[in-house]
């Protein structure tokens, strides 16, 4: 393989330097124009990043391929800065067995394009009423270290309980989606003044809390390791931080939709704002934030959920929960935390790349940016402002909720084991 | 004004003008002939994807006194089970060159769907979306109350109604909440805490869990359907509490004042919310209510199909 050269990189957008990739890894960090090699970025004003780890990704194949493949998701990962992403169990048929997620793990590997890793499901079929392999998938080729019936909350608390203690052995996790079903029947947005005025039924905060309160008490009780999912209320993150200050073993993730938007768009009924869980109020928007900042939400996940035009071109109600979001998480991170000042570039590879990539236990991935290390660098240009298309897209779905939205930042250029993947903001 | 959406879409003059419409339209039907050539050529659309009998065929009349084309579209299929898409169905009769789309359905914002999407270019009347509103009961309600209470003119500034029933679930209670506070009207939901909806304490109106303390001070009682199936989800212990408890009977008639009217958009469950001899009162106005519908909806049809002009000459 070829070398090539990052000429005159910010790494964490610190001093600049000449970064050299060549065989998959880092060789040379060196004086801006000294690195040698055979392809070369220039890179003025760019800034280097691990590239970027995603634990929570639907990518809809096997089952519904007119939504989203691996193919078409691994591109719009790629686009969107990263180099791993989690593929989320609840496809069709679920991947609750060792052949559907070595299946997936497969098809992931021959994009080329990020590392798909498959997320098992904790129950058969994501039933919620017995427990899926999850052995078996964390000893088959796709090594499964995260299981999850995201979509559904794994509500039994005895069955939680066994699957926190079962994925011991493997040093699995469990990320859970917190959401007491019997307190969200039919559920369609946040419960608040605004729900009750829109005839719409609500889905309180403290449906997703007391799961959370009650999931970091059984992680406590039998030494496991949790993870939270999508964390959207401020209720949440004082459970998190009491947890945390507890010694308790939980991370805990935000989607980037749950850092900008806010409940008043439903006013519109368009479903284009149907998600789950769904858009709060701006306080609790504030409190994520604040709880990226200081760490007590460790990760940014997209929860990139594609869903065919005609899921969301109709009534609120018929209409499928979820939101586009790899080719937009670092533009939103960028304008929602990096520019107020709240993180800094290097806690943002932590937020998107260190720390995801430790809860997944994926060892080549969320790597600092030094000699000897994997070749895993996304490259971002966070002048260049881009208002979001739907069209341009890589998903082969278009329900991003930023449509016409002026955006700051730009992913330039990605490396995934060394190999560019993107380049000049389009795929290599 | 395009569509009539939800009745906090009307400003306080445009609902009186409603009203004064339709009390127009009721004297020349009433008079002399029952059809009005004022619409003749063009299209009105029931378009229903729920069973309601009697709201449809208000909206029928109304439109065929005003010799409109009606076109009855009832669609297979509740929302959720997308039996049948709302956005074909408005493509449709987008295509039967519709001037106007009725609609009646049972996810809450579905006519705001239809009136903000690129499907059809047509007015939207909201006939009751979901749980969310119905205006053009509350404004058949606003036109009851104005005739009996307020000399049948003006708004209805000073007059105190309660809400009694199923707050949450009603489009109803929405609907009317905010026109009555439009019109000037101060109004008293009524209901056991676990029917009204979060936030009530925000809405344009006081609440009561005792319909006892409330009867003795208003000018009319407005009581909704409570559907008994309503226990099963935990709302209410029982039917037989909830009437005990929330129920109109004679004695809580009673209660009110002589010059107070007892209202209910129908279908009645006697001896549910309201009891048999109750809804026989000469006090109780739904059958009057229904023949009000009519002529409210007739001055809807004809402000919106381009009528207004006229009529504020
Ligand atoms: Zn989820």
């Amino acid at each position: 393989m070829s070398s090539q050269v990052l000429r005159n990189v910010r790494p964490y957008g610190e001093e600049a330097a000449d970064i050299v990739i060549e065989d998959g890894l880092i060789v040379a960090i060196s004086q801006p124009g000294s690195g040698v090699g055979d392809v070369v970025f220039e890179c003025a004003e760019l800034i280097a990043l691990p590239g970027f780890v995603d634990l929570h990704t639907h990518l809809r194949e096997p089952g519904r391929e007119d939504a989203e493949t691996i193919l078409t998701g691994a591109q719009s990962a790629a686009l969107g800065g990263f180099t791993c992403v989690h593929a989320m169990a609840n496809t069709s048929p679920v991947a609750d067995t060792a052949g559907v997620v070595e299946q997936v793990w497969r098809r992931g590997k021959e994009t080329g394009l990020v590392n798909v890793r498959p997320v098992g499901a904790v129950t058969v079929g994501l039933d919620g009423t017995q427990l899926a392999e999850l052995g078996a998938m964390a000893h088959s080729a796709a090594n499964v270290r995260v299981f999850s019936d995201d979509g559904k909350c794994v509500h039994d608390p005895l069955l939680m309980r066994r699957a926190l203690e079962y994925v011991k052995a493997f040093d699995g996790v469990v990320a859970q989606h917190a959401q007491d079903p019997r307190l969200t029947i039919d559920a369609q947005m946040n419960e608040g003044l605004l729900s009750g005025q829109l005839g719409l039924a609500g889905w309180p905060a403290v449906a997703e809390e007391s799961i959370i309160a009650r999931d970091v008490l059984l992680a406590d009780h039998v030494g496991s390791r949790l993870h939270v999912c999508h964390l959207s209320t401020a209720g949440s993150v004082d459970v998190i931080r009491w947890a945390k200050a507890r010694g308790i073993n939980v991370t805990a993730e935000v989607a980037p939709h749950h850092l900008l938007l806010t409940e008043e768009l439903v006013a519109s009924y368009d479903p284009i704002y149907k998600v789950n869980p769904p858009l709060r109020r701006i306080e609790d928007v504030v409190a994520l934030r604040e709880a990226v900042a200081d760490g007590t939400i460790d990760i940014i996940a997209t929860d990139h959920a594609p869903h065919p035009h005609e899921d969301k071109d109709c009534e609120w109600a018929a209409a499928a929960m979820g939101m586009l979001g790899l080719e937009t998480a670092f533009s939103i991170a960028l304008l929602t935390l990096v520019e107020p000042g709240m993180l800094t570039w290097r806690e943002l590879a932590d937020r998107m790349s260190i720390a995801p990539a430790k809860i997944g236990r994926v060892l080549d991935q969320g790597r600092d940016l030094k000699v000897g290390e994997p070749a895993n660098i996304t490259v971002v240009n966070p002048r260049l402002r881009t208002v979001v298309e739907p069209a341009n897209m890589a998903s082969k779905s278009r329900n991003t909720p930023y449509a016409g939205m002026d955006l700051p930042g730009q992913v330039t250029h990605v490396f995934y084991a060394g190999k560019c993947t993107v380049r000049d903001g389009v795929l290599a | 004004m395009q569509h009539l959406l939800s009745a906090a879409d009307l400003s306080h003059d445009e609902a009186v003008l409603i009203l004064d419409t339709a009390a127009q339209l009721a004297e020349v039907t009433d008079r002399s002939v029952k059809k009005l050539p004022t619409l003749r050529g063009r299209t009105v659309v029931n378009l229903f994807f729920e069973d309601s009998t009697r709201t449809r065929i208000s909206f029928e009349v109304a439109a065929k006194r005003l010799s409109a084309d009606v076109i009855n579209f009832a669609a297979k299929g509740s929302s959720v089970s997308k039996g049948e898409s709302l956005k074909d169905t408005a493509l449709t009769l987008e295509a039967m060159g519709a001037d106007a789309v009725i609609i009646r359905h049972g996810a809450s914002g579905a006519p705001h769907r239809l009136a903000a999407s690129s499907w059809t270019g047509c007015s939207v009347i909201n006939a009751g979306d979901g749980t969310h509103e119905h205006p053009t009961q509350a404004l058949l309600d606003a036109y009851t109350l104005r005739r009996h209470l307020a000399g049948g003119s003006g708004d209805l500034s000073g007059l105190s109604v309660a809400i009694v029933g199923d707050i949450l679930h009603s489009r109803v209670a929405r609907s009317n909440v905010l026109l009555l506070k439009t019109l000037g009207a101060s109004v008293t939901v009524v209901a056991p805490p676990t029917l009204l909806p979060y936030g009530i304490d925000s809405w344009p109106c006081s609440v009561s869990y005792d319909i006892e303390s409330v009867l003795p001070r208003v000018d009319a009682v407005m009581m909704l359907r409570v559907q008994a199936e309503r226990m099963q989800a935990a709302f209410f212990p029982s039917a037989l509490e909830y009437s005990r408890l929330y129920g109109l009977d004679i004695d809580r008639f009673n209660l009110l004042p002589s010059h107070a009217i007892v209202l209910h958009p129908g279908p009645m469950n006697r001896g549910m919310e309201i009891s048999a001899d109750v809804a026989d009162e000469n006090r109780s106005v739904m059958v009057e209510q229904v023949a009000n519908g009519v002529s409210v909806r007739m001055a809807v049809l004809y402000l919106l199909l381009g009528g207004m002009a006229e009529v504020e000459q």
